[in-house]
């Protein structure tokens, strides 16, 4: 077996792997939503109020069982996955021999894995299960599209990224990107669960039963504590990747900040998401609209990959073939 | 801006602001965290245009060729600055703004931080059971010695220093014997926020620093030519305001031989140049410029920055004299290395002047003057090119584009056929151009590198400045904002006579987050208590 079809092969289990993982995680949600609702409704039927809370918080108890395997299918497929996913990383690197993040594709899957990686990490010390389809659905999207549509045989490196720079500026924005994935998952599960509780009619589309198992996720609050603590270590991060790739603009074309499309969207990335960790503290910002900040940075960060490697001319090009 | 509101700020009941109070009112509002936000937020959408419209000093060609190809939106949008964004005065004026805004923040925070620092820690509260209680604890010391010693376990370092890395502390004896010790750390949240934003301003300094100092100058040198450094050597030369030409010291570059090395699919792998760089008062010393290693000389840096080809061709004219003899730089067009190059040969003892457009075509594949290149080495190197003769227009004083013909003023040189006459040239070969133009014979093919140089002195502070501002960014946003409290009470009030028992309580105050950690620190530094029993 060669590495190409090692790596191939690996990836497509860890893309599979994902998507059951993502129902596993889907149904576990429906379930956990579905005990909670009851929970709540035969609480405001019987007794006090104050009863409420305890209640659904000890739900998920009682789960049924098919919930409790579900959980554990989709646990197992995304531990398996991400296994899978690092193989087929790794051995894409032996088969181009060069670290694999130099091209989209490469960017691609490697970010898929960091992505499921933070979750992961994030999922020993704390309980995140509700994040688990969101971040798992997209890493099966990224792996999915990578495959069939960004798939480029593997190349030797061009003189212009053979540098110590490559496998520390692209790595490190890499990791910010699986970072900054899984904030603007648990950010936009803030903002829906915000509206579902807020009650008003313009975010009545909120409280269909489509979106019920957003009563299995926590409050906004949490999760918008579990965002900014995700986005500040993603921000230092980035702020790094900036510095490391104006280092090496300044090595590699002998100036470091030129306004290269990629350089205008690193810098428009990292202002929004500066203007994030203002808004959090800014008497009227705090809460919803800073959370739309992030959630537009996040759009500038995907901009970034896509737009500007396709789209726009610059020195980065080389990102797409 | 409606929603800037002046209750605010503290202004009580003022109807007329008069000057000095507008101006007091302008300056509150430019250093409002809300405008800040705002003047954030403008800086990120005002960067974006940069990136889809050409700009100017990025790509000059482009942006001149949108301009004529637009009417009159591109000359509106050329107006309004958006050919040159972040030149512009309005991109100018929201970062000027927004540092203004930074400044005017930061220095009052600079100032009650330090004033913050000195201030005593707020006392423990009275009774900790409000809040979660950590383990207590029970020792025989008397109650200040055992808060002693958590004290010390939470500063190991009690100087100066140690208020940056540890707690700050606080002891209080209260009624009835019973100690209480406040401790908190969090400072230096805010110490790496002003570090942060301190080294940014830093950072701008530098910049505007850097761009009045800096220069920068293009050459192509071809294989076994020098080149001296001084202004008029290079083929193009920029320079900040204050740069002075005595900075340029005179070094004397030649390039010995370029290496390129492309892949079978015609991919470049490898690009090196080797140099031979003599410095005044020095041995020469031979170097070899990488496109990611430069070669530093002199305060400068010398870059690899693009490579072609250049024939050495000779023309000869009608009358038999040589009027052109050396290398012609082909510029390369594509990834195949086709490159297009440009003979201008005013000085013919007899008729017009020549001028002859050239393409090269590196590893030729085709037939009569139809060809393509399909790969950058010079496997079968061809060059198909046209001629014509008339007035070059060098004689005008204008400066000319060398790699351009200015055809206002040539004819194109026909075959017998009456069409333009297309020929065909390869390596050691001699072509008679139709019309008795003149004769053109390709020598030899060699290779050359364009070579950048570029001084700014303001890099290693603008890289200083730039670790600070990360250390300060990580700080502000990681660094432990905790609160531990401690209270020791006399063995009296435990009622046991046999062993005089102090008891020991403690909670903390952390963020939800930090909750496990803090607890965990509390009851390390508590722990002290006990070893010291072990001790004796």
């Amino acid at each position: 077996m060669t590495a190409q079809s090692l790596s191939l092969a690996a990836l497509w289990g860890a893309c599979i792997l994902y998507a059951i993982a993502m129902f596993g995680y889907s149904i576990r949600l429906a379930r956990e939503a579905d005990v909670r609702t009851q929970a709540k409704r035969l609480v405001t039927a019987g007794g006090p109020a104050e009863d409420a809370a305890p209640a659904a918080a000890s739900g998920s108890e009682k789960l049924p069982k098919s919930a409790v395997k579900a959980l554990g299918i989709a646990r197992s497929a995304t531990t398996v996955g991400f296994v899978l996913n690092a193989i087929g990383v790794a051995a894409r690197g032996v088969e181009a021999k060069h670290v694999p993040w130099s091209d989209m594709y490469e960017y691609t899957i490697t970010g898929a894995m960091i992505a499921v990686g933070v979750f992961l990490i994030v999922q020993r010390k704390r309980d995140v299960t509700f994040l688990g389809a969101g971040v798992v659905g997209l890493a099966t999207l990224a792996l999915g599209l990578g495959l069939a549509v960004l798939y480029d045989e593997a190349k030797s490196l061009p003189p212009a990224l053979q540098s110590i720079w490559l496998i520390i500026h692209v790595s490190i924005a890499t990791i910010c990107t699986g970072i900054f994935a899984v904030a603007f998952i648990v950010t936009a599960l803030q903002l829906l669960k915000d509206y579902r509780d807020s009650g008003t009619s313009r975010t009545e589309w909120t409280r269909g039963r489509a979106l019920r198992f957003l009563e299995a996720v926590p409050t906004p609050a949490v999760l918008e504590a579990l965002a900014f603590r995700l986005i500040a270590v993603g921000f230092v991060l980035w702020t790094f990747t900036v510095m490391a790739g104006a280092i090496w603009a300044e090595h590699a074309w002998g100036r470091y900040w030129g306004w290269d499309p990629k350089e205008v969207w690193s810098f428009v990335i990292w202002v929004i998401y500066a203007a994030y960790l203002h808004a959090r503290t800014t008497q009227g910002w705090a809460g919803r609209k800073s959370a739309y900040l992030a959630l537009v940075g996040f759009a500038a960060l995907i901009i970034n990959f896509t737009l500007v490697n396709f789209v726009f001319q610059g020195l980065h090009t080389y990102a797409n073939g | 801006m409606a929603r800037v509101k002046l209750d605010n700020y503290a202004l009580p009941q003022a109807p007329r602001l008069g000057f000095r109070g507008w101006l007091r009112w302008i300056w509150r509002q430019v250093t409002s965290m809300r405008v800040a936000l705002i003047l954030l937020l403008l800086l990120a959408l005002g960067a974006i245009p940069g990136s889809v419209l050409p700009q100017a000093p990025r790509e000059p060609a482009k942006a001149a060729q949108f301009l004529e190809n637009n009417g009159w939106w591109a000359t509106a949008l050329q107006r309004a600055g958006f050919l040159d964004v972040y030149g512009s005065a309005w991109f100018t004026a929201i970062y000027v703004l927004l540092f203004a805004s930074l400044i005017g923040c930061i220095i009052p925070r600079c100032f009650a931080h330090y004033r913050a620092m000195r201030e005593p820690v707020s006392p423990a509260p009275s009774k900790l059971s409000r809040y979660e209680l950590s383990a207590a604890r029970e020792t025989g010391d008397a109650p200040s010695d055992s808060v002693g010693l958590v004290a010390k376990a939470l500063r190991p370092n009690p100087g100066f220093w140690g208020a940056f890395t540890g707690y700050r502390v606080r002891v209080d004896e209260r009624k009835g014997g019973a100690v209480a010790l406040a401790a908190e750390k969090g400072h230096i949240r805010e110490l790496g926020n002003l570090i942060f934003h301190v080294s940014l301003v830093g950072i701008l300094i530098c910049v505007g620093f850097g761009a009045a100092f800096t220069y920068r100058g293009q050459a192509i040198i071809v294989e076994g030519r020098s080149f001296t450094n001084s202004v008029v050597a290079y083929d193009s030369f920029e320079s900040g305001r204050l740069f002075s030409e005595d900075r340029l010291e005179p070094f004397t570059l030649r390039l010995d031989e370029f290496h390129s090395q492309f892949s079978l699919g015609g991919r470049p792998e490898s690009f090196a140049a080797d140099v031979t760089l003599t410095e005044p008062g020095r041995d020469a010393r031979e170097a070899t410029i990488k496109v990611n290693s430069p070669l530093k000389v002199s305060g400068a840096s010398i870059y690899l920055q693009g490579n072609g080809y250049a024939l050495d061709l000779t023309f000869t004219d009608a009358a038999g004299n040589v009027a052109f003899s050396g290398p012609v730089i082909f510029l390369p067009q594509d990834a195949a290395y086709t490159s297009t190059g440009v003979l201008k040969v005013p000085d013919v003892s007899t008729g017009e002047q020549v001028g002859i457009k050239a393409t090269l075509l590196p590893t030729a594949v085709g037939e009569g003057t139809e060809f393509i290149s399909l790969h950058p080495d010079p496997t079968n190197p061809v060059i198909v090119f046209t001629a014509y003769t008339g007035d070059l227009g060098l004689d005008d004083g204008i400066p000319q584009n060398v790699y351009k013909l200015d055809e206002t003023h040539l004819s194109p040189v026909r075959g017998e056929d009456g069409q333009q006459a297309v020929m065909v040239l390869t390596p050691g070969q001699t072509i008679e151009l139709p019309e008795d133009a003149g004769t053109l014979t390709w020598n030899d093919t060699v290779r050359y590198a364009a070579l950048d140089l570029r001084a700014d002195p303001s890099l290693p502070f603008l890289l200083a400045f730039s670790i600070t501002a990360l250390l300060g960014l990580a700080l502000s946003l990681f660094g432990a904002r905790r609160r531990v409290w401690v209270i020791a009470t006399p063995a009296s009030a435990s009622g046991d006579a046999g062993a005089p028992a102090t008891l020991i309580q403690g909670a903390v105050l952390a963020p939800p987050h930090d909750t496990v950690k803090a607890t965990a620190e509390l009851e390390r530094a508590m722990a002290a208590v006990n070893r010291q029993e072990e001790d004796a």
